[in-house]
């Protein structure tokens, strides 16, 4: 991979490791800054980042740990750069912190988590899912979130671009929530041409120094364009509760109701711009199997062997997983006996399942709790029992 | 418009008075500082006594002499009563989380190289949950300038014990004194790789300016420590009741030593309080020795 042209796209076909082309991703997204904090699996990241950036004009800097590793994001995303960081379980914990801010100020960024077993170091080398809740819930206070979940490298590399462009859209840090079964795995890769990628440009203001407010947005937007640090605007950001101006308004909730529910809204509001899903084999089924990541990859063989049987069995695969896709769901239990959710945890996103599904169909976990992916046949079990085929135990 | 008081009506207040007359002073304006200060932000927090005015006085003061292009001076905070810093400077200003504002400063500065990075914070902001950061900043050597003010204690939420408070200091979380060793912030920027570290008391103030204006103009991580009253918090506890009190202090306990050893500069609830310019040496800085090694490495 020596060619560097077309401002580090290397546009070709390769053999490449998840967490590689989530490097390569950023790069064509214009990510032009990486802070991060070496842990497995995502290391890959920073290492291919620190390699790859300082020869297309980028920053890598690794920083003394994941709280400082968020915040020079964010730093680097006031200073008008597209940046990244990328962790596990145990920096996802410390980057809560600061991803809060991130979700206050307002701060395009994104933070890619290459999930392990948890809980605490749990198990370093070895998969998990089991930050799903984190991702949506992880930091102090209400807020709304983006996150994607990628089930190969060539869609991690994917994704990657359209995190960097959702971040830019609704100026709010994304997270791309892959796994280590993802993250370390090598396959082909496509990088297109540097035209066939669509970047989102930062929005800037237009007024004037003395006219613009950094938090006003206009009626029909639901964010204010950008000014960053050196524009010449004198801009203030606080992770305080603030006004149109920027300024703290922490007297009373006159401020924090109308910005609390825009910060919310702006993503729970555009779910038909924000939410992809993809669905295989849905149209005829009489079972629905829900699931992200590489637990919907694995899920594929026991669809098959439940299809073999005569069962009609389809995918719903959450391509975002936040903001959830109730409606989709909410439709898809009024026309299936049964769904059916493995995941590499005990039993997370299958909540927003059966909440989404609001009773119309039975929902069935196939849990695990990490450090490997899922035995095919407790998948083709749950399958059958969501059938109303009788399992043997 | 009037203001009631107490069943008493003032039918308009001083500066109001002022304002009619048009008594607008003609070579400063209404304040001298007032074009670096978010004046619709007045008035600030802070308490009668504080040292904090004084302060930030020195480093826009500092700042106006350095040229430097406003447009391209930021301010970065943490959080605190010397964290609030960052929401009263007409400049480029963030307030972030508690303890976080060099690694903030330290993105911003990597992001745009052509911005001067200024972090305005308190110590137990700096050093206490801010430690890691402050240390590794400084052995980077990261182009970025540190203003800490040292009250030594966390003011803000009504004066509890920190890593800079001293041995016996009386604070709401150390009732009976502390006992636990604390940090030495000039000492602790030295021993980590700063390149300039001065400490000065607000008394002090040209000097401060002075040092501050150095520190500005520094190639590197400069720290500039401010020993600074907190009559609410600490003063009150250390028969200090005034601001002016502990001013008092600082005139008869302060010890001008430039060139002190840092680790000679610790500082007790009694004894000599050194200050003084501590260090002022060359090094290349964290992005002068990355574009060094990367031109070596990435050269055909």
């Amino acid at each position: 991979m020596s060619d560097k042209t077309h401002a580090g796209v290397l546009s070709g076909e390769f053999f490449m490791q998840g967490d590689i082309a989530c490097a390569e991703g950023a790069i064509c997204a214009g990510c032009r800054f990486f802070g991060g904090y070496p842990i497995t699996p995502a290391t890959e990241v920073a290492q291919w980042m620190s390699e790859r950036l300082p020869v297309v004009g980028g920053m890598y800097i690794q920083m003394e740990d994941e709280l400082a590793s968020m915040n020079a994001v964010l730093g680097a995303s006031w200073a008008g750069i597209k940046a990244m960081t990328a962790t596990s379980g145990p920096g996802f914990s410390l980057m809560m912190e600061n991803l809060g801010l991130g979700i206050m100020m307002e701060t395009p960024c994104v933070l890619v988590n290459v999930q392990r077993g948890g809980p605490s170091t749990g198990l370093p080398t070895l998969v998990g899912q089991g930050d799903m809740m984190q991702a949506r819930w992880g930091s102090h206070g209400d807020y709304a979130i983006i996150a994607l979940a990628p089930s190969s490298p060539q869609e991690i590399f994917d994704l990657t671009i359209d995190a960097f462009n959702l971040a830019e859209r609704y100026r709010t840090p994304v997270l791309v929530m892959t796994d280590a079964e993802v993250g370390h795995m090598t396959e082909k890769v496509v990088i297109p041409p540097p035209d066939e990628i669509e970047i989102v440009p930062r929005r800037k203001p237009t007024a004037p120094p003395g006219e613009y407010m950094p938090y006003y947005v206009a009626p029909g937007e639901w964010v204010a364009p950008m000014a960053v640090a050196g524009d010449g605007y004198r801009i203030h950001a606080t992770g305080l509760t603030h006004n149109e101006k920027g300024y703290p308004a922490t007297a009373d909730d006159s401020s924090q109701w109308p910005l609390i529910q825009r910060l919310i809204d702006k993503i729970e509001k555009n779910r038909d711009d924000i939410i992809v899903l993809e669905e295989n084999g849905l149209d005829d089924a009489e079972v629905a199997v829900i699931s992200y990541g590489i637990a919907a990859r694995t899920a594929i063989w026991p669809m098959q062997m439940a299809r073999a049987e005569g069962i009609r069995v389809g995918l719903l695969r959450l391509v975002t997983v936040w903001p959830f896709p109730d409606a989709a769901i909410y439709d898809l239990a009024g026309r299936v006996n049964g769904i059916v959710v493995p995941e590499i945890n005990m039993g997370q996103i299958v909540r927003e399942v059966q909440r989404a599904a609001a009773g119309r169909t039975q929902v069935i976990s196939v849990p695990h709790p990490g450090g490997g992916i899922h035995d095919p046949y407790k998948v083709l079990d749950a399958i059958r029992r969501a059938a109303g085929r009788k399992v043997e135990v | 418009m009037g203001i009631e008081m107490q069943g008493y009506r003032l039918d308009k207040t001083m500066e109001q008075h002022e304002e009619a007359e048009g008594w607008v002073d003609e070579i400063h304006g209404t304040h001298p500082m007032d074009d670096l200060l978010r004046t619709d932000r007045l008035p600030h927090i802070w308490c009668p006594g504080c040292g904090l005015g004084t302060a930030l006085t020195c480093f826009l003061s500092a700042l106006r002499k350095s040229k430097f292009d406003l447009d391209k001076v930021v301010v970065v905070s943490g959080i605190g009563c010397t964290g609030r810093v960052a929401g009263y400077v007409r400049l480029d200003s963030f307030h972030t989380t508690h303890g976080r504002a060099i690694p903030f400063a330290t993105g911003l500065k990597l992001g745009n190289p052509a911005l001067k990075v200024v972090v305005f914070s308190g110590d137990g902001d700096l050093v206490t949950i801010g430690g890691n950061h402050f240390i590794h900043a400084a052995r980077r050597n990261m182009d970025i300038t540190v203003i800490c003010v040292n009250n030594f204690n966390y003011g803000m939420t009504g004066g509890q014990a920190g890593a800079t408070t001293p041995v016996g200091g009386v604070t709401s979380t150390s009732p009976y004194g502390n006992y636990e060793y604390p940090f030495n912030v000039s000492a602790l920027a030295a021993a980590s790789g700063a390149v300039y570290v001065a400490r000065w008391t607000v008394l002090h103030a040209r000097r401060l300016e002075r040092s501050i204006h150095e520190a500005l103009l520094k190639p590197g991580f400069s720290l500039v420590e401010i020993i600074s009253p907190c009559p609410t918090g600490f003063g009150r506890r250390h028969k200090q009741r005034e601001g002016l009190d502990t001013l008092h202090y600082y005139h008869e306990h302060g010890v001008i030593k430039h060139g002190a050893d840092p680790r000679e500069t610790d500082i007790g609830l009694s004894g000599a309080l050194v200050e003084g310019k501590f260090v002022d040496l060359d090094k290349p800085t964290f992005l002068e020795q990355r574009s060094r090694r990367l031109a070596q490495a990435l050269e055909k």
